[in-house]
């Protein structure tokens, strides 16, 4: 390329979006440009997934034409994965976007006779580079040349060659290796790689399948040594970052609507804090869902988006149900402004949910989000400490300015706030539901435990479950004294 | 087209199973290159005498050919005829090995 002329030399790390959610991010706005990337792991981690999504957003994306020298996969096998994504090699071929060149290994038909080269190799991926004007190449997995070929002393300083032949023609390249016992890769292709490396990983315990990303190696910029989570779906990866958990997000001092005038009443007459996060903890059918499914009715019904993640019900369930407490949630889901989504807390665990809910918030950017239980997360924790999971995702929110509802199920006779516990210090508001008998007569009450940044009412109400909707009744002085603390209340009530 | 090729020709190029269609992969006057031709026709004379045939493609000329007999080192040599197809890749330096690998039978 005559563009190469000017040599001026960069003192800022240019960088190469992916264009992969949350990969951008955590590497601070892609991988190294005009360099190599290892990307490396076992079998089925997502890394030949990761390589062809580098290459196709950049073709589509950022005007980076790609060719991927793919060691492992035919033409076709790679054009249906990548069909899956929903891209089409074929057209992109045509476009002269995207070029795949197979490249067929195998040790059987190749007998060596004397000195050799990989020159073949070379004029290939020159061949295709010069055909479409490439600025990207993705070599998956050259690794398999070293099957292939015997002479591994030849095969070494060829690779050495090929890793400085893409740094002089200013290619960005992702390089793909099979994870070794000991080392990076099998083949130790870290030790050509000094730009960048990425490692990923795929461990299934107790059938929950947890992918997790980590930056091994990034010259000339900082990157934590955290593992990110990530999660492959029909639209491919996305990686859930890690937001600043030094709680440097602003506090908003506008208010929003609880969704019950009476609740908005007992917190200063104005309901919760934008971008807050409100746990609703409660015994089952003490109205978790209908208080949660109000305060969702009046954020869509002030214009606003919200997200609802049901986990024990299906939406038309949810729908149903509300309408028997005279609310109607359909007219928002027409209108575009309230979106459920259900998930069964099965098979992908706690980190693949909160990966799953990272993405959904990240794309649909709503300004309220439920998720109804968070009990059912919990329940589905993997290895990792659920406090600290559910931690990043709060703060996310927080950052994003995102109003948050969580429920949470308890147990009669169980300490309420026993699994409350573990989330309840995220929260900045606590609102308890139960069950008491004061005279015999079953009813429901209502209070609010905490609720920062707020002169709240810490009276217990009644809570009125009817057609009409849901009300609090009188207060209900008589039965609890004002000042008293959360725990060990609780369990007195249920006596 | 024109290739750039070295013929040894003989009548009896039609002689089926009988006869050797070789081609040579280089990528410009290196000397691996230079030495695997001069081996090759060594060989050839040799054990095949009057019923081979050499066709020498030079890559930095034609890159496109790269791709159709999968060629990844130079020098590779593709025995084209006859069947089964074989490849073997380095300077034909070790006549044993070339033997082995194109399955020479010696000649009656």
């Amino acid at each position: 390329m005559p563009r190469a002329k000017s040599k001026v030399v960069r003192t800022s790390l240019a960088k190469a979006p992916t264009g992969i959610q949350g990969l951008d991010e955590v590497t601070g706005g892609g991988l190294p440009k005009g360099r190599v990337t290892l990307v490396c792991g076992s079998a089925g981690c997502g890394k030949s997934l990761l390589a062809m999504e580098f290459l196709v957003h950049g073709a589509v994306r950022y005007g980076e034409p790609g060719v991927c020298m793919d060691f492992e996969e035919t033409e076709e096998k790679l054009r249906a994965n990548v069909a899956s994504l929903g891209f089409d090699l074929r057209e992109l071929a045509k476009r002269k976007k995207l070029l795949v060149d197979y490249v067929a290994v195998e040790r059987h038909e190749i007998a060596e006779t004397g000195e050799y080269n990989l020159e073949g190799l070379f004029i290939r991926l020159s061949y295709a580079v010069k055909a479409i004007k490439a600025k990207r190449v993705v070599l998956d997995s050259i690794e398999a040349l070293f099957s292939g070929l015997a002479d591994s002393t030849i095969l070494r300083a060829e690779l050495r060659r090929l890793f400085h032949w893409l740094e002089d023609h200013k290619l960005t390249a992702v390089v793909t290796g099979e994870a070794g016992e000991h080392t990076l890769t099998r083949h130790g292709l870290e030790e050509y790689i000094a730009d960048c490396v990425i490692a990923l990983d795929h461990r299934v315990t107790e059938q929950i399948s947890t992918r997790r990303l980590r930056i091994v190696k990034y010259r000339g910029t900082s990157h934590g040594t955290d593992e990110y989570l990530f999660l492959i779906d029909r639209e491919g990866i996305s990686v859930v970052p890690l937001t600043s958990l030094a709680l440097t997000h602003k506090a908003l001092i506008d208010r929003v609507s609880t969704g019950i005038p009476a609740l908005d009443e007992m917190m200063e007459g104005k309901g919760f804090f934008r971008g807050s996060s409100v746990l609703v903890s409660g015994t089952a059918g003490t109205g978790k869902s209908s208080l949660a499914a109000n305060f969702a009715s009046a954020a869509c019904a002030r214009g606003e988006t919200c997200l609802y993640f049901a986990f024990e019900e299906s939406p038309s369930q949810i729908l149903r149900n509300m309408r028997s407490v005279g609310l109607d949630l359909e007219q928002w889901v027409k209108k575009r402004l309230l979106h459920f989504h259900a998930m069964r807390p099965t098979s992908i665990g706690l980190e693949g949910h909160l990966a799953a809910i990272h993405k959904l918030i990240a794309k649909l950017r709503p300004n309220v989000v439920v998720i109804d239980p968070i009990t059912n997360l919990v329940s589905a924790a993997g290895t990792y400490d659920v406090k600290s999971m559910l931690m990043r995702l709060v703060d996310f929110l927080k950052v994003e300015q995102i109003t948050s509802m969580f429920t949470n199920l308890t147990f009669a006779g169980d300490p309420q706030e026993r699994t409350a516990a573990a989330v309840s210090s995220l929260m900045d508001t606590w609102i308890v539901l139960r069950d008491s008998k004061p005279n015999g007569r079953r009813r429901r009450e209502l209070y609010v435990l905490k609720s920062r940044g707020m002169a709240h009412s810490r009276e217990p109400r009644e809570l009125i479950v009817s057609k009409r909707g849901l009300e609090l009744g009188s207060m209900l002085t008589d039965h609890r004294p004002a000042t008293t603390v959360a725990g060990s209340g609780a369990v007195a009530a249920t006596k | 087209m024109k290739k750039s090729s070295t013929r040894k020709r003989r009548p009896a190029e039609s002689a089926g199973s009988d006869f050797w269609r070789l081609r040579l992969y280089i990528a410009g006057q290196t000397p691996n290159s230079i030495a695997a031709i001069d081996n090759l026709k060594k060989i050839c004379e040799d054990k095949l005498r009057g019923k081979y045939r050499i066709e020498v493609v030079d890559l930095l000329e034609k890159p496109q050919l790269a791709k159709g007999d999968q060629i990844i080192a130079i020098p590779t040599l593709v025995r084209r005829l006859p069947p089964p197809v074989k490849k073997i890749i380095g300077n034909l330096s070790k006549t044993e090995s070339v033997i082995v690998g194109l399955d020479l039978q010696p000649v009656r």
